[in-house]
């Protein structure tokens, strides 16, 4: 299959090692993988905060980039569920219902890593080998905005040599939340500190999650405390094999 | 403009354009007419700190007698009297004060409807249960209950019910969720909830 | 501000009523985040009552199809509303009631100052009422001479403490059995002075303490949970038994409603009545719930007024998106799964509609400029839509409000630059670059301007990559 990535502008500027990460096991497992290079951003962040006009433009981009892909896949249950549930209303608020039936064209081809994987190619065992013990932060859009349900941990079962944890309370919110964790700093670290506290009691090395926005959250709270637990995206743990040798220190540096 | 003229031309200019004729509501839900559980009502009942008796109907003299033996109570006028034990000091309400039905010490009624899955009786205001009043300022509530009042979900009670008598649905005795958002019983309403449920073969 | 031309959606008035906070959310959400017992408090009650409406939810098998004939119903109510109030209206007055409207708080607040004013009392009972609370009228009773009771033992506890409600359905939420101890021992006349912090102990005490009150106070005001259409009957969904006592014993009832608590059908509740427990309190069926038509002859009060009130709700309605926050049927399930809410309690969202539907509900009554800081009040984490009963898209309504609020001048300048450099490919890879090169944030990001250095009060900046992945596909 041939496979657009989109890269998410996050992942693409902060965290390229996730999106190698998802080139790499979509190439292992046998598929194409394409990047379309007029893709830049989704336009979340300008939705989120309010200003959906803005975000036109980088609607109209994501579709036009997108538009000749059979099927495109991110590493971003967030990015994906601004794609699927907000770029038609974008442009049906300002009133150009063709781009509207477009972006809802490329929408319904547009997957968040672990849907493609289980729903549309049918694997959970993606033949991976990670030696950690590894805890799981589900992230409230992959949850609530694209139900993904138990997918990633399908997927995190099959992988070998990983021994996974279950995080208390895992489907409360990290605080992150976009422009909030800015806007409510007070309150985005008071949910940070609950959900950093209930990953450590855990005992895991490795908090994973896959969205890298949540986990540049969670990872920058783990750091601050000096915790020596590390911020993995799902891709990289998906990614590594034996032959990778892969420690996970790929979320750290790229 | 009047109050009446204002708010309505509002909420005209505010709903925009008339709609078309409204679509029907989707009610896929459990409709009424399933069979109702004596067991679940039961279970239900007790659940939220009801007590149940069940008996045949020639028996509920002694139920009351062991619950209200002594005690003075007030009866809607209706009431049949052979649910009365000779130990009680029964009182009919015939327009009694507020202050002489708070003096009692009990009530007995019967119902008009209960539902099983939510363990509710409804009170209609009938004759054999009388004015609101005398099931709400007794500390103690007595209610006989025929099997056939008995339907299995809300669907069927409301069907079952006039919405132009004066309703009231209890579910256990009185309770609070206020401290701490955990249920307590025994607030202004009768403390003491006594469902008699009769046996089917009973009447 | 309010706009006032005749027969035009408005707004609710400014000074009266309480849905206009004092400060702006992140300041008051502080002081909430800074009291320890509040935190346990609130992380108490919220944990216990989701556990106990999961598993009374888990029960039913229809649950999400109750949810979508409630979402359902309620559509219907907003394209119908003017023509189902007349027909309640109607309804109402002919089984003996007398219907009164009311455009916003002042008027309101008139109408049933006068009511009460004609019968004489100066006291009245108060069954708890969001609506009565929204247009401040325990503050008009009293300029007029008229002491209101709050019977509800959690507004009881809210009134006694000289404190303000922190959530829809439990308004003293905030405080712990010890502290309500500590207010009855203080502030109810005649309490036992050897009282408990036992939860029943202190209901007892309550039960007590108004006993007297509501057998003798000739006046009481409701406010409604559901009102029929087509029958002219009005609901009242309780757990105590004040309701009733409210409901049944006084000559007089005044109802305040607003107009969108209305549903067409009888049948209709079938569906609210099996909604409303579970969401609420958790409860399969709460203790009460009272239904009356107009006036029945020797049962319950004799006069019976019914107040259907706009304040806000017709600028609601004017917005086709904005208007599912009608649906709401004051449930408060959002505000017990709600994150934000379990951590800076009622009291940070100024209104009397705290929690997420406050921050969707608030801003569209007053008008969003003198709410500007609620619908950002949310991470959009999306628990608030799952819980809703009613299916009000919350997440969706935050962003849609969002997009009106007003926004602070340098944002908008820095938000339309990212929009200017992600729209060219070529200017965002030299952006990416340059973010990368200049290291502008200092080690681990402290040193950042605000707002920005709000991120790192609690959290370090990822350091750049050596390569944006970008870079690394070209090269490959």
């Amino acid at each position: 299959m041939r496979v657009a990535l989109f890269v998410t502008c996050l992942a693409d500027t902060l965290f390229p090692a996730a999106a190698q990460a998802t080139v790499r096991l979509l190439e292992r497992l046998g598929h194409q993988v394409v990047f379309p290079p007029e893709q830049t951003c989704c336009g979340q962040m300008h939705v989120n905060t309010g200003y959906s006009a803005q975000a036109l433009p980088l609607v109209r981009r994501h579709v036009r980039a997108f538009e000749a892909s059979d099927v495109v896949v991110a590493p971003s249950g967030s990015c994906v569920g601004s794609v699927r549930h907000q770029h038609a209303t974008v442009a049906r608020r300002a009133g150009d219902e063709r781009l509207a039936s477009r972006a809802e064209a490329v929408a319904g081809r547009t997957y968040e890593l672990s849907e493609f994987l289980v729903d549309v190619l049918g694997v959970t065992d993606v033949g991976a080998y990670y030696p950690h013990r590894v805890t799981y932060h589900p992230t409230c859009h992959s949850l609530r905005m694209l139900r993904v349900g138990d997918r990633p941990l399908r997927l995190l079962r099959e992988v070998r040599g990983l021994d996974l944890v279950e995080l208390p309370q895992a489907e409360q919110c990290c605080g992150f939340g976009g422009t909030f964790a800015v806007k409510n700093a007070d309150t985005s670290t008071a949910m940070l500190a609950d959900k950093l506290r209930h990953v450590q009691s855990t005992g895991a090395d490795v908090c994973a999650a896959g969205d890298a926005s949540c986990l540049m959250h969670i990872g920058g709270g783990l750091a601050r405390l000096r915790t020596g637990v590390r911020t993995v995206h799902l891709a990289e743990i998906l990614a590594s094999t034996e032959r990778s040798g892969s420690t996970g220190r790929t979320a750290v540096r790229a | 403009m009047s109050g009446r003229e204002e708010v309505l031309a509002r909420l005209r200019a505010a709903r925009g354009a008339v709609p078309p004729a409204s679509a029907e509501t989707p009610r896929d839900y459990r409709p009424a007419g399933r069979a109702a559980d004596l067991d679940l009502l039961v279970d239900r009942l007790t659940d939220y700190r009801a007590t149940v008796h069940r008996c045949a109907e020639p028996e509920v003299a002694e139920v009351v007698d062991a619950v209200l033996g002594g005690r003075r109570i007030v009866v809607p006028r209706e009431l049949p009297r052979r649910w009365l034990p000779a130990s009680v000091t029964a009182v009919a309400d015939d327009d009694l004060s507020t202050a002489q039905v708070a003096a009692v010490d009990g009530v007995v009624t019967a119902a008009a409807v209960a539902v099983a899955e939510t363990g509710t009786i409804v009170l209609d205001g009938g004759p054999d249960q009388g004015r609101r009043l005398i099931t709400l300022l007794p500390d103690v509530h007595v209610c006989v209950l025929r099997s056939e009042q008995v339907v299995a979900g809300v669907p069927d009670a409301v069907a079952r019910l006039d919405p132009r008598r004066p309703l009231t649905w209890i579910s256990g005795p009185s309770a609070t969720s206020d401290i701490e958002l955990n249920r307590v019983e025994g607030v202004h309403g009768p403390r003491n909830l006594h469902v008699v449920l009769l046996a089917p073969d009973a009447r | 501000m309010s706009r006032t031309f005749l027969g035009m959606p408005g707004t609710a008035p400014p000074g009266v009523g309480h849905l206009r906070g004092a400060e702006p959310f992140p300041a008051a959400a502080r002081r909430g985040l800074a009291d320890p017992q509040l935190r346990r408090n609130l992380g108490h009650a919220t944990t216990t009552i989701r556990a106990k409406s999961g598993a009374v939810i888990g029960e039913l098998p229809d649950w999400q199809a109750l949810r979508e004939a409630g979402s359902a119903i309620k559509t219907d109510v907003l394209t119908r509303l003017p023509e189902l109030l007349e027909q309640l209206e109607a309804a109402v007055t002919a089984a003996g009631g007398v219907v009164h409207w009311a455009a916003d708080a002042v008027e309101a607040n008139r109408i049933v100052t006068e009511l009460v004013a004609a019968t004489g009392s100066d006291r009245v009972i108060k069954v708890k009422s969001m609506a009565t609370q929204e247009i401040g009228l325990n503050e008009a009773l009293d300029a007029a001479g008229i002491t209101a009771v709050e019977t509800d033992l959690a507004e009881l506890i809210v009134q006694l403490g000289e404190d303000r409600p922190s959530h829809i359905l439990v308004p003293a939420i905030h405080r712990n059995r010890a502290e309500i101890r500590e207010i009855f021992l203080r502030a109810m006349p005649g309490v036992d002075p050897s009282l408990t912090d036992d939860p029943p102990a202190l209901a007892a005490a309550a039960r007590r303490f108004l006993r007297e009150t509501f057998l003798t106070t000739r006046v009481a005001i409701s406010g409604a949970n559901f009102a029929v259409a087509e029958t002219g009957t009005l609901a009242v969904v309780e757990s105590e038994g004040n309701g009733r006592m409210c409901l049944t014993l006084p000559e007089t009832l005044i109802t305040v409603m607003g107009v969108e608590k209305v549903v067409p059908t009888w049948r209709d509740l079938e569906v609210f009545l099996q909604l409303l427990p579970r969401a609420s309190t958790g409860e399969r069926m709460n203790p009460y719930t009272s239904m009356w038509t107009g006036v029945t002859t020797g049962d319950g009060p004799q006069a019976f007024h019914l107040v259907l009130l706009d304040n806000g709700r017709s600028a609601v309605l004017a917005d086709e998106v904005g208007r599912q926050a009608l649906h709401c049927i004051r449930c408060s399930a959002c505000l017990n799964v709600c994150p934000v809410y379990e951590r800076v309690g009622g009291h940070a969202y100024g209104s009397v509609y705290p929690g997420p539907i406050g921050a969707v509900l608030s801003p569209q009554l007053t008008g969003v400029e003198d709410n500007a800081s609620l619908p950002y009040a949310s991470t959009l984490c999306g628990a608030c839509y799952d819980a809703c009963p009613v299916k009000i898209n919350i997440p969706e309504l935050l962003v849609h409000l969002r997009d009106r609020a007003p926004h602070p001048r340098a944002e908008t300048a820095a938000m339309a630059a990212a929009a200017y450099v992600m729209d060219r490919p070529a200017l965002y890879a030299a952006a990416q670059r340059a973010a990368r090169l200049s290291r502008f944030a200092g080690r681990r990001g402290r040193g950042l301007p605000p707002p920005l250095s709000g991120w790192t009060i609690g959290r370090d900046l990822p350091q750049p990559p050596a390569r944006t992945f970008r870079e690394w596909w070209a090269q490959r």
